[in-house]
Parts: structure tokens; sequence; C-alpha cells
């Protein structure tokens, strides 16, 4: 490790490796520090993720795939269950394989990786952000860079030391439990989706199949409701009742921000991206597509401004303005369709249902609407889907 | 005095009450979650968010 580079990623995640490495191929000198011992663990993800939206950065690779989905299968809270099929939906991935993947392909970009590298703090020169303080086995280093990207996740902090108001607000944040179990009896190209107050007020459940009877289960709940009854008390009823031969694997506990992105996603020297600028869908919480659309806008951006020798906050707005046009429109679209339908009662779930329900399961797969639901937007459904036979 | 008390091996270190703390009084390592008592507010955000009751407001008077 060096004293001074071009760019300091924090946080080796999908948005961090994705933005080093499209940094480090657009000709910048590029450090990334990520504070576990390896990146890709421990897993605090349900691992889906949309073709489409893998796609659109990567060619996806056998090894990262656990399951392939092709359908969704939703839970209303009186029991009705609605199917969507779509042919190569997406995947349910080992995330510990990809991440590890993508911070070797950032490697390979000719990015330098350090774990165990603890980021407590940003260096300051003539008032810009002018580097990092790292704890890396014992010692605590100043390491310099023109930029600094917080790629720090939920618990994100370099916005917040840069100046930029990063809280999540109670209301967005997502609480969430999840254990990976076997003996699950579900279908093994399926993701099952799960509704109610009684099974997790203001989120969802989730069993993702990863194959050989092991799935993903958990829920998140909004952090409106998360202070009275604990997401770990809704998850252990919901395995109670729902799968009671579960042989639980691992346990682990996780966030995420549903909400706007930040209004403010760049300051001089500084970008955020991923879960740190509150990139994921705020319907879903899916957040690894985003992140890796994200962070190759954020990298590239990057080297562009190191090569012009203009780090300023107006030079990185660039970022801002071009996440915008791919994904902000959509992003704030599906923020006010999920205020719509966290007031939607578990009554209008079950009537929405049931109305699905007896359509023809081909009208339910045809429309380009119900396609862009299946797999990215489970909520979007049911309010989209209220639209239309409501 | 009141503070914030973490219990180990109950915590996760999962970062979503990080993510919430309004007043940025909260750290999280490789190993271990921290709050800076001095600046904590209690205003139990991060209690309220925590997905697996790892945190709790101790009154004070009653230790
Ligand atoms: C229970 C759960 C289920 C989910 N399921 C899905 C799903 O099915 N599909 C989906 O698309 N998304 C899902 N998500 C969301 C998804 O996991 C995140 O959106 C995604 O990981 C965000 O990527 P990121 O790179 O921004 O952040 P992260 O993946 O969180 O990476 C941030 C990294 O920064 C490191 N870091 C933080 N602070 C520092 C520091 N000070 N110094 C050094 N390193 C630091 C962290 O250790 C971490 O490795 C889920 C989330 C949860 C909690
Ligand atoms: S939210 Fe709870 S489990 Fe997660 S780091 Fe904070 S105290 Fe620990
Ligand atoms: S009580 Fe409030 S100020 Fe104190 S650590 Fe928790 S969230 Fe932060």
């Amino acid at each position: 490790m060096d004293d001074r580079y071009d760019v300091i990623v924090v946080g080796a995640g999908p948005a961090g490796s994705t933005a080093a490495r499209f940094a480090a191929l657009g000709g910048a000198r590029v450090l990334l520090l990520e504070k576990d011992r390896e990146v890709g663990i421990p897993v605090r993800c349900a691992e889906g993720i949309g073709d489409e939206g893998l796609r659109s950065v990567l060619e996806p690779r056998e090894r990262w795939i656990a399951a392939r989905i092709d359908a969704a299968e939703l839970v209303a809270p009186d029991g009705t269950r609605v199917r969507l099929s779509y042919p190569s939906a997406g995947y349910v991935l080992h995330r510990k394989i990809f991440d590890y993947d993508l911070a070797q392909m950032a490697a390979e970009a000719g990015v330098e990786v350090r774990t165990k590298a603890y980021v407590h703090g940003l260096l300051w020169e003539d008032g810009r952000v002018a580097g990092v303080r790292v704890l890396h086995l014992g010692e605590d280093r100043a390491i310099r860079a023109q930029i600094v990207i917080g790629a720090d996740g939920v618990e994100s902090r370099v916005g917040r030391w840069a100046g930029l108001n990063t809280v999540t607000s109670m209301h967005d944040m997502e609480a969430c439990v999840q254990v990976t179990a076997s003996r699950v009896e579900v279908e093994p190209n399926v993701c099952y989706f799960y509704f109610g107050k009684e099974v997790a007020p203001g989120g969802y459940a989730w069993v993702f199949p990863k194959g050989d009877g092991v799935a993903n289960i958990g829920l998140g709940v909004s952090g409106d409701y998360s202070g009275r009854k604990k997401p770990i008390a809704y998850l252990r009823q919901f395995l109670a009742e729902r799968f009671p031969k579960a042989s639980i694997l691992t346990w682990v506990a996780g966030g995420v921000p549903c909400a706007p992105t930040l209004k403010e996603i760049v300051a001089d020297g500084v970008m955020l991206v991923g879960d740190a600028a509150h990139q994921a869908n705020p319907i879903s919480g899916g957040g690894i597509a985003t992140a890796l659309i994200a962070g190759k806008i954020c990298g590239r951006v990057a080297a562009e401004a190191i090569r012009d020798g203009d780090v300023s906050k107006k030079r990185l707005a660039q970022y801002a303005k071009e996440w915008h046009k791919a994904e902000g429109k959509t992003h704030e679209r599906f923020y006010r369709i999920k205020e719509g339908v966290y007031r939607l009662s578990d009554e209008d779930l079950n009537r929405t249902a049931h109305m699905l329900a007896q359509l023809p399961p081909e009208e339910i797969t045809i429309t380009r609407v119900f396609r862009t639901a299946l797999f990215r937007e489970p909520r979007l459904l049911l309010e989209v889907a209220k639209v239309f036979v409501g | 005095m009141n503070r914030i008390v973490i219990r180990e091996g109950v915590c996760d270190l999962c970062g979503t009450c990080v993510g919430v703390c309004p007043v940025d009084c909260m750290e999280l390592t490789e190993t271990r979650l921290q709050i800076d008592a001095d600046r904590c507010i209690l205003c139990e955000m991060c209690v309220e968010i925590c997905p697996v009751d790892a945190l709790e407001l101790c009154d004070g008077r009653s230790v």
C-alpha cells in the first residue's frame, strides 16, 4: 500500500468493486479498502437478481448461479397465491463467490485491494477531502487520493464525514433478518414473496431457493414498526408456521435503505455509490443490480475527472446526472409506488390477489408491466394490478 | 447516567443502526460496534431499528 493514489474506494461490495474496476479501466491508480477479513463474507443478502440488471454490466458466470428463476409466486395475507411465469427472469446467486469475483476482476484491471482495512476518517487539506485514515494490520495510516468513493453500504459514514446528509429515515430503513436453511420444500425455480401485516409490516417475507432443498428465508420490516415487534420475532413465527421442518444453517441481520436516492451523492473529491447513496430499489430492496449500474458510471466518471485534473463537485456531478438518467427516474417512481403500496390494507391485498388469481396464467405473464413487476418489483405488481382490475 | 448498551453475542454487526443514527456517534469495525456516549443523544432510533433486539437503553439509576 502506497501513500498516494488517484482514487480510494471504501468498501468492497458490488458497488465498490465495480466502481474501482471501471476507474482503473479508465486509467486511474485505484486502492480498494474493505474492513472485513474476506470480500463477500458475511452474506447479508437474499441473493436474488434479475437477468436484465445483471447483464447490463456483466455476463453471468455459471459459478455465481445457485438457481435459475423463471417464476415468482406472491402470497397474499389470506394465503391466496398468484403465480407469474417469466422464462429467464433471473437468478439466485452465490454472493460469496460473486462478490469475491467482482473484487478479483477489479484486481485484474489493476486495482490494489486490501482487506482488514478499516477506514475511520477522512484526510482534509485546504478545506477539501484529500484521502482517508485507515487502520490496517494494527497500523493507522494516512493515505492520500484525489477522489474518495464511499461504497460503504448501509452503515456508510464516508458521506457524513464529507458533510453530506446520508442518514436513512426510520420509515425508509427496512430492518431485515434472514436464515439460510435446508429441508425447505419449495419449487427449485420459483421465488416466493409473502405479504401482510402479520407477516412483515411495511415489508415482505421471501423464500429464494438455492438448490438441493436449501433456501434463503427472510423478511424485512419498515423502521416504522420494528420497534414494537422485532423482525427476528416475525421470522421465528414465519418459520414455525410455514417451514417447521426447515433446518437452519445460518442467521444474518441486515438493513436496506428503501429511500429516494440521496439529494447529493457527490462533493468536492467525494462520490457515494450503492447502498451508501440509497440506490437500492425502494420497492423490492434489491440493490445488487443498481450497485453494479451506478458503480460502473461512478468509476468511469472518476477516471475521467482525474484525467481532466478536475475533481470538483461540479465535475463529479456528471455521475449524479448519468445515474439519474439511467435509473433515477424509475427509482423515484418506485419510491412513490412504495409509499402507495404501504398504505394498502391486508384486505386490499387479498382482494387484489383474488382478482389476479382468477386471470388465466397467460394473461398474467404477457403484459410488459407484469414482466417488469415479476422479478424486480413484486410490490409494483400489486399496485399495478389494483389500477388494472380495481 | 442513561446510555445505550450493546448486548454482546446478540449484535450481528450488520450496521443497520449506524445508518439511522442521526448524530453519527456509532462506529462499526470488522469485530465490534461502539457507541460514543458523549455524543449520543439517547434518541433510541438504533434501539428501535435493530432487527435482532441487540440494543437497549439502560437507565443509569437502576444500575
Ligand atoms: C437481508 C437482506 C436481503 C437482501 N436481498 C437482496 C436481494 O435478494 N437482491 C438484491 O439485489 N439485493 C438484496 N439486498 C440488498 C443488497 O444486499 C445491497 O443493496 C447490496 O449489497 C449493496 O451493495 P453495496 O456494494 O452498496 O454495499 P455492501 O454490499 O453492503 O458493501 C459495503 C462494504 O463496505 C464495507 N465497509 C463499510 N464501512 C467500511 C469502512 N469504514 N472501511 C472499510 N470498509 C467498509 C463493508 O464491510 C461492506 O463489505 C438485501 C439486503 C439485505 C440486508
Ligand atoms: S442493528 Fe443491531 S445487530 Fe445490527 S449492528 Fe446495530 S446493534 Fe448490531
Ligand atoms: S440513541 Fe440515538 S444518538 Fe444514541 S447511538 Fe442510538 S441512534 Fe445514535
